[in-house]
């Protein structure tokens, strides 16, 4: 008995065919995107980095475009986390695993290794013998070749990561001239590693075993869900046939294999749908292709819906053989039935979350203001018998230019305010910098009163400067550009 | 012994594994080996442990410890870690140390770094008496109020770090409230009635409320405590006399505790920080005590 299975080796040959051309595309756009992006620019005025999308880790900001992100507004992330999931949720409804077949990163660089394989060692077959054969001077070489490309890519995967939280052209020269700092250094070789790890080695195993997703997504299938079907009704009975034979009493799979050659995952989709297919229709270019040969419709293997192959499985079998080899495809017209309670549910998700964030982005405020009263000690008692309460103030200016603020408070008349700073901040023009959190700490005293005990005091932050710039909530008051309630304690 | 039943193994007949013999409610345990793996992370471990004892201090033994080749101990590692964060603040403690009061109250940066590294001092030293925000208790001054004996400057509170309150210091604040009452069996210089008048005259002195024992305790006060406390009780930092005309108190303002203070004296000890830290940390507490908000 033993308890695990050996893992067999995959070794998919080439395809050729429309899914197998999807999926070159948008390799070729997802890696551009990756390695491209951090090098777009993206003005925005002096003081700050022009980086179109940076994670700032030292400078603690986000800027993606337009948008830029403060430590405070990290929940932002969160909408983006539940946009992306839901976004996946939504995917899966209408086209079933689409992510996973042409979008997943794992897929993307897979195929990618597998390609550079194809190219050093040829195909299958060869790379087969290869691996089988003793160590010859061809297999060295061979070998090496393919794995110094591998290190390689992966190399230049991590090095691109990196980009993303620094300046992209200066930390290539200063790659360049070997002069990085260690931490930068850790990421690219950690991320060189992992990806020669799981593109060269782990492959399908991660989504097999990994992978949560792939784990849960039946969850999110139903009868409607675009799958990689194989129409067993007219393949089967399979076997050989030899050219020019009857079809009749035989179905349309010549059992050849290509399908199962072919899977990136080395299952065989005539067993019906799998947890290990991705999706990715390599199966169904193969199958097509031997279709043409044999001289018989398309669609042997395709992506449809379990509700249509329900519906036609009567009365299939029965068209003519002699009219489909006519060359017209006379494939029953598959139907979609794209608006059901659980894609309209997603979207709505989708179009809520969405709106939420797009609100948040649009009304962010350029200034924010925190007060934290001191604990210790609560309130002073002075010689002249008036209380004083200490607050520590953080004022957040978040716009790209260095502002002046005036504090004040409501809800006490008589009380003064004065702020413990160096230099000559006064509560009159508290001076920001662009793009930082100022912090001061203010004494507000108020006279001996008969009251004891609490009052809720609310501080009013307003911009001196830049009055238009206030947002206008409380209008008729004073324009504030931030306010916070506090209390009072005597 | 000879008659001990000779040992069987027993086979687990579903896996055919041997068992350990152990049974739990028909539940058998299997004697499965232990996974490979894990088998040489574990041999691994030992032979790090091993390593361990070589390169560090580890074995206690009767004179100490095994010191190890590698010649580590914690003291060097905190000398070096030190060591590092001297190095790391000397630029500003250079600045710092050639910089008068004024010239730092005007460098917002200098100041920063000044009331940061005095607020560390602070919470150290002088957390236990005067309290995490220096909001003192009784007997101990609170710094965040404007009431000084000996000066709220920056300048002053530097100038008292140093000599402390009755400490050893030879400049210290020595000024000490007398024991006007009957105490250790000697006579009192004054009598019980004319403490408890001039308590009541104190107790009253901010919002004065005429009374015949407030009249007598303005006397006695003009006779006994004008010389230190000043006209009205208005104190005097010369003498390190407290303002009794304030709502401030150290030891109390209700009359109970005034005639004690009055009868038994007071003298509050503050120890001298010269010869306990460096002058770049006092001169950084006094910022940061100035900066409390009480600070003159």
């Amino acid at each position: 008995m033993s308890l695990f299975e050996t893992a067999r080796k995959i070794y998919p040959r080439r395809v050729k065919g429309t899914f197998r051309s999807l999926k070159w595309l948008s390799m070729i756009v997802l890696l551009g995107i990756y390695y491209a992006a951090p090098w777009l620019r993206w003005d925005r005025g002096p003081h700050v980095p022009d980086q179109a999308i940076l994670v700032d880790l030292v400078g603690q900001r986000g800027y993606f475009f337009g948008i830029e992100i403060w430590p405070q507004e990290v929940y932002l992330l969160v909408g983006v986390l539940i946009l992306a999931a839901i976004g996946l949720f939504f995917a899966t409804a209408l086209l079933g695993r689409v992510w996973c077949g042409y979008a997943c990163p794992q897929t993307v660089w897979t195929d990618l290794f597998v390609w550079v394989e194809r190219f050093v060692q040829g195909d299958r077959n060869a790379r087969r013998k290869l691996d089988e054969s003793a160590w010859t001077l061809e297999k060295l070489w061979k070998k090496t070749l393919t794995h110094l490309i591998w290190l390689l890519i992966g190399a230049v995967t991590g090095g691109a990561w990196v980009f993303y939280f620094n300046d992209a052209p200066t930390l290539f020269s200063d790659l360049w001239h070997l002069d990085v700092s260690w931490s930068v250094l850790g990421w690219i070789i950690a991320l060189t590693l992992s990806t020669y790890f799981m593109a060269g080695f782990a492959r399908e195993n991660v989504c097999t075993y990994m992978c949560p997703y792939a784990r849960f997504q039946s969850a999110m299938f139903d009868k409607d869900t675009l799958i990689i079907t194989y129409e067993a009704e007219r393949g089967e009975p399979r076997g050989k046939h030899k050219k020019g034979e009857s079809w009749d009493g035989k179905g349309h799979c010549i059992d050849c294999d290509s399908c199962v050659i072919v899977c990136p995952m080395g299952i065989d989709i005539r067993d019906g749908l799998q947890m290990q297919c991705i999706s990715c229709g390599l199966c169904i270019d193969a199958c097509n292709s031997v279709m043409d040969k044999i001289e018989l419709p398309r669609g042997l293997i395709r992506y449809d819906t379990e509700s249509n192959q329900r519906q036609r499985r009567d009365g299939y079998r029965t068209l003519d053989i002699a009219h489909r080899k006519s060359g017209k495809t006379v494939v029953p017209q598959q139907k979609m039935r794209w608006v059901r309670p659980r894609t309209v549910a997603y979207a709505l998700i989708l179009s809520t979350v969405g709106s939420l964030m797009l609100t948040a982005i649009v009304l962010r405020p350029m200034t924010e203001l925190t007060v934290n009263h001191a604990r210790a000690p609560q309130f002073v008692r002075l010689s002249d018998g008036s209380v004083r309460n200490d607050y520590q103030i953080k004022i957040l200016n978040k716009s790209h230019d260095d502002r002046a603020y005036h504090l004040s408070t409501q809800g006490l008349p008589q009380a003064r305010l004065e702020v413990l700073a160096a230099g000559d901040e006064t509560v009159e023009t508290l001076h920001v910098p662009a793009n930082s959190v100022a912090s001061f700490r203010v004494r507000v005293d108020t006279p001996e009163a008969t009251t004891h005990g609490r009052s809720d005091i609310r501080f009013l932050l307003s911009d001196t400067q830049n009055p238009a710039q206030n947002s206008a909530q409380n209008s008729g008051k004073t324009p504030e550009s931030a306010r916070h309630d506090s209390y009072f304690i005597r | 012994m000879s008659d001990a039943p000779e040992p069987h193994k027993d086979i687990d007949s579903h896996s055919g594994v041997e068992t350990t013999g152990h049974e739990w409610d028909g539940l058998k345990e299997l004697n499965n080996p232990a996974p490979r793996w894990w088998l040489i992370v574990w041999m691994l471990t030992i032979v790090w442990a091993i390593g361990y004892w070589v390169v560090y201090p580890s074995w206690p033994t009767l004179t100490g410890h095994t010191k190890g080749i590698a010649g580590w101990t914690q003291y060097d590692k905190l000398k070096h870690e030190q060591a590092e964060i001297t190095q790391r603040q000397s630029g500003w403690l250079g600045k710092f140390h050639k910089a008068s009061f004024a010239e730092i109250k005007q460098d917002p940066v200098l100041f920063e770094f000044a009331r940061a590294g005095g607020e560390v001092v602070f919470k150290e030293n002088c957390a236990a008496c005067h309290g995490a925000g220096g909001e003192g208790r009784r007997g101990y001054p609170n710094l965040n109020d404007d009431d000084w004996l000996f000066g709220g400057t920056a300048e002053d509170i530097y100038n008292t770090i140093n000599v402390g309150s009755h400490s050893t210091h030879p400049n210290t604040h020595a000024v000490a409230m007398p024991a006007f009452g009957a105490v250790m069996g000697r006579e009192g210089m004054l009598t019980p009635a004319q403490i408890d008048d001039v308590a009541t005259y104190v107790s009253y002195l901010r919002q004065p409320v005429a009374s015949e024992a407030f009249t007598r305790g303005q006397a006695v006060f003009q006779q006994n405590c004008v010389s230190c406390h000043g006209e009205g009780g208005i104190g005097n930092r010369q003498m390190g006399a407290p303002r009794l005309n304030d709502a401030i108190w150290l030891y109390g303002g209700d009359k109970a505790t005034l005639v004690q203070t009055i009868t038994k004296g007071r003298a509050g000890v503050m120890p001298s920080w010269q010869s306990r830290m460096s002058d770049d940390s006092r001169r950084q507490v006094a910022i940061y005590v100035h900066s409390l908000g009480g600070g003159e």
